[in-house]
């Protein structure tokens, strides 16, 4: 039993490190680590991948938000697209197909990696017209960065997309049960042109409110486990303390590196899923 | 200003139910009891407070959980203050109906499932 629970904690904190570097969550070695190497039901794992998304959110959020790192009217303003969309998604769930909308976004990822690779190398987003639209909403900011040893200051860009984007990551998040981060980093990163670094921070920022709001309704109906999602909490929470700090002296080049063989992996995994074949 | 504020708050959250899930857990595996019969573990709001008071370790892990789970929703609630003392109004307005949603989401009881 206390083996299990320290497996468990040492598996998260490894979690937390890489969700809080990419702005994913952590989820997506939360899930697959426990079914596989600790025998845990399913039902439990997917409640502790949640648990895993608060807290890589709330945890590297008190680093990434002190300093300037996250942009919090970004993130406000696409929490309100993510928040309807997951409201929608709720309310259509009975009328779409499932296998469908998987398809449609595999190819979305696998498109969004394409876009990545060929911008591999782009340290800094590259400086676009001023959107009146990001003017007015204050969709700009600037931070330090540590590996550059420069301020970036940054202004978004194709505001429209980029809301859109996120309101349909907020509708998959309801339909398929995942926290979307991948979408939201593309959101930011590719089409509000925002820095790389800026986009990871504030994805990782706006989940856990997607998250929470999932995980409250999962707790009462008794689907997480405390000696199994209470592990999960701590270890993030280290995991993540110990990512925002290398985040912020890596360059963004390298997170980039990082980021796309995930994407694809995410992308193949929702095509799979989307044939049928899992 | 606004990201001490928000920032903070998220450390006393974080920082207050991880102590919280980890005195749970402690006590579990000192113990070897969870308080609880076989597998099972509080799962309503009464169950896990009447727990709590009576210090069993499932219902100590279980409120550490329910005030992590309930951190990312606080925050929402305090940069609506944090605007309004910024006299950001437009944002004001957005992140209010961010937390009404949220709020609805909830007592619908289906999102992002």
């Amino acid at each position: 039993m206390v083996w299990t629970a320290i497996s468990i904690l040492i598996i998260s904190v490894f979690a937390g490190i890489f969700g809080s570097l990419l702005g994913l969550g952590g989820g997506m070695i939360v899930i697959p680590a426990l079914t596989l190497l600790m025998g845990v039901d399913i039902k439990y794992a997917i409640t502790a991948g949640l648990i895993s998304v608060i807290s890589t959110s709330s945890g590297s959020a008190v680093v990434y938000v002190r300093d300037k790192i996250t942009n919090i009217r970004v993130g406000m303003f696409l929490e309100l697209a993510t928040t309807i969309g997951a409201l929608t998604g709720a309310l259509v769930a009975g009328f779409l197909q499932p296998k469908t909308l998987y398809i449609l976004f595999a190819l979305q990822l696998f498109y969004s990696a394409y876009s990545m690779i060929k911008k591999r190398n782009q340290e800094l987003p590259e400086i676009r017209s001023i959107h009146p639209m990001a003017e007015k909403l204050k969709l700009k900011g600037e931070y330090y960065d540590k590996a550059l040893n420069q301020t970036v200051t940054y202004q978004a860009s194709s505001v429209y997309s980029g809301f859109g984007l996120m309101y349909l990551a907020g509708v998959i998040s309801a339909l398929l049960g995942i926290g979307s981060g991948s979408f939201k980093v593309i959101a930011m990163d590719h089409f509000m042109n925002l820095p790389m670094k800026v986009s990871t921070a504030t994805s990782n920022f706006m989940m856990g409110v997607t998250a929470a709001a999932s995980a409250g309704i999962y707790l009462f109906r008794g689907q997480i486990d405390p000696k199994i999602a209470g592990p999960v909490a701590i270890g993030v929470v280290i995991g993540a303390t110990i990512g925002t700090r290398i985040m912020q002296r890596m360059r963004s080049v390298t997170l980039r590196k990082i980021f796309i063989p995930v994407l694809l992996y995410v992308a193949v995994e929702m095509l799979l899923q989307g044939l049928g074949v899992k | 200003m606004m990201e001490v504020v928000i920032s903070k708050s998220l450390r006393y959250g974080v920082t207050i139910s991880a102590i919280t899930i980890l005195l749970g857990l402690i006590l579990f595996i000192i113990t070897g009891k969870s308080g609880y019969p076989g597998h099972t573990f509080p799962t309503t709001l009464s169950a896990i407070l009447t727990g709590l008071v009576s210090l069993k370790p499932y219902a100590i892990i279980m409120t550490g959980l329910l005030l992590l789970i309930l951190t990312p929703v606080f925050r929402v609630g305090i940069s609506i203050i944090v605007f309004l003392l910024e006299k950001d109004y437009l944002y004001v307005i957005i992140t209010s109906l961010v937390f009404a949603i949220l709020i609805t989401s909830l007592l619908l009881g289906k999102v992002t499932h």
